[in-house]
């Protein structure tokens, strides 16, 4: 590879040096500012004389004694119990993902090695089930959800996302099992197992990976929703980010945006971790279901 | 003996219907549950609307005679509204109100305007017309520059040292794993009058009260500005595992044959992830059609809404209007669907071809 870099002509250098540095400067600069605006206080974040008060923290200075404050974490994850938040979206994307993961292995597997049309048209559905905005279910859930009770449970909004999530989940498994070959589980049935048997000694050892991958992707939808957790979940059930969203209603008011800096911040560091440990299931998942499709 | 597991192996080639309908069965039924009937239940809940107030007639009669008032029955309205919580049926009165079609308003201004750009811009006034404009905009404009700018990150990033790509592959995740409304906020925090962006805005343009929140040219580029951003990466990683595979000795032939850099960009390196891209737009235009986080995290709805949001807007606050909700519902739906048809058409082809 470097002996092809060094045959490159120093014009299409510059030009692939410049397209990195700008999509670099442009996808990691709004994460480290941010970070590095939680530590600061409002004045200084969203400073009226002179932005470059953010990097030099006058303000802060002036208002707490440190150049760096932790005032807005305490104020969201004390005062305004952001701790609540986060044991809620622990419980709900714990549960999520191993429901998913459940349901989307048996189906996928099955749809993997079914080549009746059914199948196929199984597989469809879930395409355009997967392109429902999921706005337009809730507001299907909500009349049945209020009349049965169910609204603002967590347990409620856990089947939910499950669902919301089967069809990607589905699709994504379903790829995974059919790289793994048939014979497999074909001889273990022809040494007397049942389909089930067979799936659960000899298939379920090998699919780690493409359920692993599959999980994250799983556990991001969870994370990351806000349509959903928004309108199903009430105050006391409320996940991280309409937590987030809340803050902004109320606290931009009293002038503690900063509150919501910081539990941005909150959010994003395990997003950080988890594409750091698992980059390369993430990229692999990514690109599984267009390489093959 | 070995006939006989001659015979079970065909067999036993296919998953045996029943079988199939075990271990299909929970996930169906979780979609069944969650997708399929809350569509339904989408379309029934829009063909209602909610019962109007029990009036009762109450005669009081003093030393000048006797009056008839009119007071709302509370409990009456109650009680039929616990009896019958659909509402009663209204047909498509919801879909041609001012909210969603609002088939009436629309002929007055198609009578009283004289060109089609007052006429655009007076039908931006209503609330179904401006969420619709400004979702579709969203969509074509985003998917394009998607495609566009994630290839050109991919050739980049292919063309770089080996050692750092797995650096520049970790940073350009962050932009599409953030959380979207999270995401959108950053950038908001930033882009406000009195953030780094902003301020710098600010000073290019040599105009002290130069605000995006307070233009709507403005939020509209930085909605797209988000959705690109936030989508490029997906474009990129899809793209930069199809250069991967991309056949060497093509490359080298094309080399041979005196093609430039350019020409084998064009001609071999396209060509091959033309399937890639077929992905990526319908991908993109699923997700896109449904724009909805960054207009609550710009809380940009005084001069852009999307259909999800509108839907969103009409569910929470104080008075739930699930008729409302439920017909934009509708509408969106249709509006997927128009957009899904033709891959539907073709994956069915395709199939039928097999």
């Amino acid at each position: 590879m470097s002996s092809k870099a060094q045959r490159q002509p120093a014009a299409i250098t510059l030009l692939v040096v410049a397209v990195l540095a700008t999509w670099m400067a442009l996808a990691a600069f709004p994460f480290l500012w941010t970070l590095w605006g939680s530590f600061k206080v409002e004045g200084d974040f969203f400073s009226k004389a002179d932005w470059f008060n953010a990097l030099t923290g006058t303000l802060t200075v002036a208002e707490t004694g440190g150049r760096f404050t932790g005032n807005g974490y305490y104020g969201a994850w004390v005062q305004e119990e952001f701790w609540r938040a986060a044991l809620n979206s622990l419980i709900v994307c714990f549960f999520v993902v191993t429901i998913s993961l459940t349901l989307g292995t048996l189906g996928g597997y099955a749809l993997a090695r079914s080549t009746y049309r059914y199948a196929f048209w199984f597989l469809l559905a879930a395409l355009i089930f997967r392109a429902m905005p999921p706005i337009t279910l809730v507001s299907g859930y909500l009349p049945v959800f209020f009349q049965w009770n169910l609204w603002g449970h967590t347990a409620t909004t856990i089947i939910v996302l499950v669902a919301i999530n089967q069809p990607f989940t589905l699709w994504m498994l379903h790829s995974f099992f059919k790289n793994i070959p048939a014979e497999l589980d074909e001889s273990a049935m022809v040494d007397g197992c049942t389909r089930f048997q067979a799936f659960r000694n000899v298939i379920i050892p090998v699919m780690w990976p493409g359920v692993i991958t599959t999980g994250l992707f799983s556990f991001l939808l969870a994370y990351n929703d806000f349509a959903v957790t928004a309108m199903l979940l009430s105050k006391e059930n409320q996940t991280m980010i309409p937590k987030v969203a809340s803050f902004l209603g109320t606290t931009q008011t009293k002038g503690n945006v900063m509150f919501a800096v910081a539990s941005v911040v909150s959010v994003t560091a395990p997003l950080f971790l988890m594409i750091m440990f698992f980059q390369r299931q993430i990229v692999g998942g990514l690109t599984a279901g267009a390489v093959k499709g | 003996m070995t006939l006989c597991i001659t015979c079970q192996r065909l067999g036993d080639r296919e998953v045996k219907h029943k079988s199939f309908f075990w271990f299909v069965l929970p996930s169906a039924l979780a979609m069944m549950l969650f997708i399929f009937f809350p569509i339904i239940s989408v379309i029934v809940q829009s063909l209602h609307v909610e019962h109007e107030q029990v009036i009762r007639k109450v005669e009081s009669c003093d030393l000048f005679g006797c009056k008839e008032s009119t007071t709302i029955d509370q409990e009456a309205t109650a009680a039929l509204r616990a009896a019958e919580p659909l509402g009663q049926f209204a047909g498509f009165k919801t879909y041609l109100d001012r909210n969603h079609l609002a088939t009436k308003e629309v002929g007055t201004t198609w009578k009283n305007t004289s060109s089609w750009r007052d006429f655009g811009a007076q039908m931006l006034n209503l609330p179904f017309y401006k969420a619709i404009g400004f979702t579709l905009t969203f969509t074509f404009v985003v998917t394009p520059l998607v495609i566009i700018v994630g290839f050109v990150i991919a050739v980049a990033v292919n063309s770089a040292v080996r050692q750092l790509r797995g650096p520049l592959i970790f940073f350009s995740l962050l932009p599409m794993m953030i959380t979207p409304l999270v995401g959108a906020l950053i950038l908001f925090w930033m882009v406000d009058a009195r953030g780094i962006i902003g301020a710098t805005l600010q000073h290019l343009a040599g105009d002290p009260e130069l605000s995006v929140k307070a233009s709507t040219p403005l939020m509209w580029i930085m909605l797209m500005v988000y959705g690109v951003w936030h989508a490029a990466p997906f474009a990129f990683i899809v793209y930069y595992a199809g250069l991967q595979t991309v056949n060497k000795e093509t490359l080298e032939a094309a080399r041979v044959d005196g093609a430039n850099r350019w020409l084998q960009i064009r001609h071999v390196v396209i060509p091959h992830l033309l399937p890639l891209t077929t992905f990526i737009a319908l991908m993109q235009l699923m997700d896109n059609f449904r724009v909805f986080e960054p207009i609550v995290s710009f809380a940009a709805n005084a001069h852009a809404t999307s259909l999800s949001w509108a839907i969103y807007n009409d569910l929470g606050g104080e008075t739930r209007q699930l008729s409302s909700a439920a017909a934009t519902s509708v509408l969106t739906i249709i509006g997927v669907a128009i957009l899904l048809s033709p891959v539907l058409v073709r994956t069915w082809r395709d199939f039928d071809r097999k």
